[in-house]
C-alpha cells in the first residue's frame, strides 16, 4: 500500500523524529488473559528478532522481514518467527510451593552461526534455547518411503543417493541447556557475558555466575544472605554484565545503591571495587523514600561508559568514574509524588519498570502508567510523552505527545493525574540496536513503533 | 476556632491555648492517626504476604522497613507507650497478654538489645507502664533497632523459601504452641484467602487496637472520635507534601474501594481480593 507522505507535523521530543505507529500484536480483547500478560521485551544484536517471554512462560519470536525497493516509506514488519513453550509450571514439593512459569527475562547469545541462541529465565531455572531454520530435507532413501515406512525389500532395486530438496520453511526451538537449581531466591536478572561464553545470573540475595556450557554447577560471586534472616533489609534488584569489561558487573538494590564489582578482585565479590549512591534530599523524606528509591532496573550503555538505573520516579544516568551521584536525572512520573500513599496501598508503588538506550546512547526510554511510555533526550534534554494504545493504531499513524495534568485547569487533550488508569503499566520496552525502532509491552499488547521517514 | 467574645478555656498549667498551638496539636494527632493508619496496612500487607505461596522478598523487605520506620519515629515522639496502653485497657485477660508476648519473644533468645516490645508483659497495667517509660529511655537509635515481633513475623515470612518440610515442621510445632489461631494461619499458608478474625487479631498481637471487646472507653477510641480519616490528606501529610493542591472530587483512594466502578482504575483480581480483604480487616481493627 503505497503511503502518502504526512506534511508538517511536530517534532517529536527524542532525537527530533516524529513517532509512528507500525504494528500491534496481541488480543484485543478487553479481557485480558494473565498468561498472555508480556513479562520480558528483548532484540537480538542485529534487531533482525525480537522475543517476547509471557506470564504463560511462552517466548514469542518475531523476525523482520526483509526490506523490499517498493515499500519506501516503511522498514521492515516483524512477522512470527517461532513460538514455544520455555517454561512450564513447577511445584517444588519440599516447601509447598508453587514455581511461576512466567518468563522474567531473555537475553539473547551473539550470533556465531546460522542459529539464534537465547537464555530465557523464570523464577527459579535458566534455559537455553537453539532456534533454528529447516528449509531442506533430504529425499529418495534407498529404505524407506517419503513417509518413513520401510519400503518392501524385494522392491528395491537401484541403488540411489537421497537429494537435498527445498521444503517449508520450519522453525525449530530446542532446550540446549538447562540450569537449574541454583537460586533459592526469585531470579530478577540475566546478562550475557562479553566473552560469550558466561553469563550471569542474579535473584534477591545471590548472584551467581555460569558458564553456558555447565550446567551442573555455577560459581556465587555475590552473597547478601545475612546469617540471620532477621536482619535483612536489602535485597539485589538486578544485575548486568559490563558490555566490555568481562570481568566487571554491576548490581543494584532496593535502597537505591549500586555496586560495581570486579571478578579479578576475588572469587566472592562481596566487597564492591565501586559504590554509587546519590545523597537524600533530606526536605523530600518521607515513609515513601525508601521505597521510590529501590532501583528497579539498571542498564549500561552501549559504550559501557555509563550505566543508567530506574526507580520508581526518575531514570538516572551514572557516569562510571563517578560514584557520589548522577550526571543526569530525568522526571518520569513526578505528579505521583504526592500520590505515593495511595499507590502503597494497591501496591503500584512495587511495580517495577524497566529502562533501555537508543543504539547511539543518546536517548533513553522508560514506560508509566496509562500505557504512557516516556523518552528523553540526552543531548537536547528534551522528553516527551507517548502512548501506546489502540486508538493511535492506524498504519503510519504519527503519535502525539501526551500531557499530564498536575493541576489546576486541565488543557484540552491533557490527563489529569486521577483519570490515569494504573493498571495499564508498561514495565517493559525495548530499542532497536541500530534503527530507531521500539518495541513497547502494553500488558498483553507488544507495539511496535517507527520514526518517520521523509 | 474561637469567635470574638468567647471564653477562653485555660488547660490545667495555666497556659493559654492559642489558635496556632491547637491548630498545631490537631494537625499533630492527625498526622500520628495516619501514621498509624500507614502502619496497619503495612502490617496487613505483611500478614498476607505472609499468606501467599512465594512471598516477594523485596516487596516484603521495603514494607517491613517502613513499617521499622515508623515505629522508631513513634518511639522517640513518645506515641508507642499510647498504643501499649491500649492494650492495657482493652480488657485482656492475662492468658491472652501470654499469647502476645509468645510473639514477641520467640525469635530473640540471645538478643541483647533492648526490646521494643518488650513493654507488653503479664504482669499488670500498673508495671507495665513503668516497664514502657524504662524500656524506650533505654531505646538505642539506629536502623538494626530490632524489632521483635516484626522480626518474628517478617522472619517467618522470609525463611518460608528457605525452609525444609522438616523446618516447616517444626515451627508449625512452635505456632501450635502458641494457641488455634496459629495453626489457623498455617493451614492459610496452603492456598486458602480467607482469615477468621481471631487469626489476625493474635497474629498482630501488639498492633490490635480492640481485642473484640465492644467497649467504647478505650483510650484510642477517643482519638479515632473526630477525627477525619479521608486517604488523600494520608497522601499528602505522609509524603512530605503539605501544600499540595487538593485535586478534584475524584479520589484517587476512593476509587480502590470495591465498591467503586471506577473505570479508570480497575484492580486486578488479586489486587481486588485483597482489598476486599483489606477492608474486612480494617473494619475489625477500627471496631467500626
Amino acid at each position: 500500500v503505497p503511503a502518502g507522505i504526512v506534511g508538517g507535523g511536530r517534532v517529536g521530543g527524542g532525537n527530533d523524529f516524529q513517532w509512528c505507529f507500525s504494528q500491534v500484536k496481541g488480543a484485543i480483547d478487553e479481557d485480558v488473559a494473565e498468561a498472555d500478560i508480556i513479562s520480558t521485551v528483548e532484540f537480538n544484536c542485529s534487531g533482525e528478532l525480537l522475543a517476547t517471554g509471557d506470564k504463560g512462560g511462552r517466548v514469542v519470536i518475531f523476525q523482520r522481514e526483509q526490506e523490499s525497493k517498493n515499500r519506501l516509506l516503511s522498514r521492515g514488519e516483524y512477522n512470527v518467527y517461532s513460538t514455544f513453550q520455555s517454561h512450564e509450571p513447577e511445584f517444588d514439593y519440599l516447601k509447598s510451593l508453587e514455581i511461576e512459569e512466567k518468563i522474567n527475562k531473555i537475553r539473547w547469545l551473539p550470533q556465531q552461526n546460522a542459529a539464534h541462541f537465547l537464555l530465557s529465565a523464570n523464577d527459579k531455572t535458566i534455559k537455553l534455547w537453539k532456534i533454528s531454520e529447516r528449509d531442506k530435507r533430504a529425499e529418495g532413501y534407498n529404505l524407506k518411503d517419503e513417509d518413513g515406512r520401510l519400503r518392501d525389500q524385494f522392491r528395491i532395486t537401484t541403488l540411489r543417493v537421497p537429494v537435498l530438496m527445498p521444503m517449508d520453511l520450519m522453525v525449530e526451538a530446542s532446550p540446549r541447556r538447562i540450569f537449574a537449581n541454583a537460586h533459592t531466591y526469585h531470579i530478577n536478572s540475566i546478562s550475557v557475558n562479553s566473552d560469550y561464553e558466561t553469563y550471569l545470573s542474579a535473584d534477591d540475595l545471590r548472584i551467581n555466575l555460569w558458564h553456558l556450557e555447565i550446567t551442573d554447577r555455577s560459581f556465587n560471586i555475590v552473597d547478601i544472605k545475612p546469617a540471620n534472616m532477621e536482619e535483612l533489609t536489602e535485597v539485589i534488584t538486578a544485575a548486568e554484565c559490563h558490555p566490555h569489561q568481562c570481568n566487571v558487573f554491576v548490581y543494584s538494590s532496593s535502597k537505591g545503591t549500586i555496586r560495581l564489582c570486579d571478578m579479578r578482585a576475588a572469587a566472592l565479590c562481596d566487597r564492591h571495587s565501586k559504590f554509587f549512591e546519590e545523597p537524600e534530599d533530606p526536605s523530600s523524606r518521607s515513609f515513601f523514600s525508601e521505597i521510590i528509591s529501590s532501583i528497579s532496573d539498571v542498564k549500561f550503555s552501549h559504550s559501557g561508559r555509563y550505566m543508567m538505573t530506574r526507580d520508581y520516579l526518575s531514570v538516572k544516568v551514572w557516569d562510571l568514574n563517578m560514584e557520589n551521584r548522577p550526571v543526569e536525572t530525568y522526571q518520569v512520573h513526578e505528579y505521583l509524588r504526592s500520590k505515593l500513599c495511595s499507590l502503597y496501598e494497591n501496591d503500584c508503588i512495587f511495580d517495577k519498570f524497566e529502562c533501555c538506550w537508543n543504539g547511539s546512547d543518546s536517548a533513553i526510554m522508560t514506560g508509566s502508567y496509562n500505557n504512557f511510555f516516556r523518552m528523553f533526550d540526552r543531548n537536547t534534554r528534551r522528553d516527551i510523552t507517548l502512548e501506546a494504545s489502540r486508538e493511535n493504531s492506524k498504519p503510519r499513524a504519527m503519535l502525539k505527545p501526551r500531557k499530564v495534568c498536575t493541576g489546576g485547569k486541565r488543557k484540552k487533550d491533557e490527563i489529569s493525574v486521577d483519570s490515569l488508569d494504573f493498571n495499564k503499566k508498561i514495565l517493559h520496552t525495548a530499542w532497536h540496536p541500530k534503527e530507531n525502532v521500539i518495541a513497547v509491552a502494553a500488558t498483553n499488547n507488544l507495539y511496535i513503533f517507527q520514526d518517520k521517514i521523509n | 476556632m474561637f469567635s470574638k467574645g468567647t471564653k477562653r478555656k485555660f488547660s490545667d498549667g495555666g497556659e493559654e491555648i492559642s489558635d496556632e498551638s491547637l491548630l498545631g496539636a490537631r494537625v499533630a494527632s492527625s498526622y500520628s492517626l495516619q501514621r498509624q493508619s500507614l502502619l496497619d496496612m503495612s502490617l496487613i500487607k505483611l500478614q498476607l504476604c505472609h499468606m501467599l505461596v512465594e512471598p516477594n522478598l523485596c516487596r516484603s523487605v521495603l514494607i517491613a522497613n517502613t513499617v521499622r520506620q515508623i515505629q522508631e519515629e513513634m518511639t522517640h515522639d513518645g506515641s508507642w507507650h499510647m498504643v501499649t496502653e491500649a492494650f492495657c485497657s482493652a480488657g485482656q485477660s492475662p492468658s491472652e497478654r501470654l499469647v502476645a508476648t509468645e510473639v514477641l519473644c520467640r525469635s530473640r533468645e540471645q538478643d541483647a538489645e533492648p526490646k521494643l516490645f518488650s513493654v507488653i508483659s503479664y504482669e499488670g497495667c500498673c508495671e507495665e507502664e513503668v516497664v514502657a517509660d524504662e524500656t524506650l529511655c533505654s531505646v538505642s537509635v539506629s536502623d538494626t533497632v530490632s524489632n521483635v515481633c516484626l522480626a518474628g513475623r517478617m522472619g517467618q515470612c522470609w525463611e518460608k523459601s528457605e525452609l525444609s518440610g522438616i523446618e516447616r515442621d517444626e515451627e508449625a510445632l512452635e505456632d501450635s504452641r502458641l494457641g488455634s489461631g496459629e495453626e489457623e494461619e498455617i493451614d492459610t499458608e496452603d492456598g486458602a484467602s480467607t482469615e477468621s478474625p481471631k487469626t489476625i487479631g493474635q497474629v498482630f498481637g501488639t498492633f490490635e487496637i480492640k481485642n473484640g471487646s465492644p467497649g467504647p472507653d478505650s483510650a484510642l477510641e477517643e482519638l479515632f472520635s473526630d477525627v477525619d480519616t479521608s486517604y488523600y490528606d494520608l497522601d499528602t501529610m505522609l509524603t512530605g507534601m503539605q501544600s499540595a493542591p487538593k485535586m478534584g472530587p475524584y479520589d484517587l483512594l476512593d476509587s480502590l474501594a470495591p465498591s467503586h466502578s471506577s473505570p479508570s482504575i480497575v484492580s486486578t483480581p488479586n489486587c481486588r481480593s485483597d482489598l476486599n480483604e483489606l477492608d474486612h480487616i480494617m473494619e475489625i481493627i477500627v471496631g467500626s
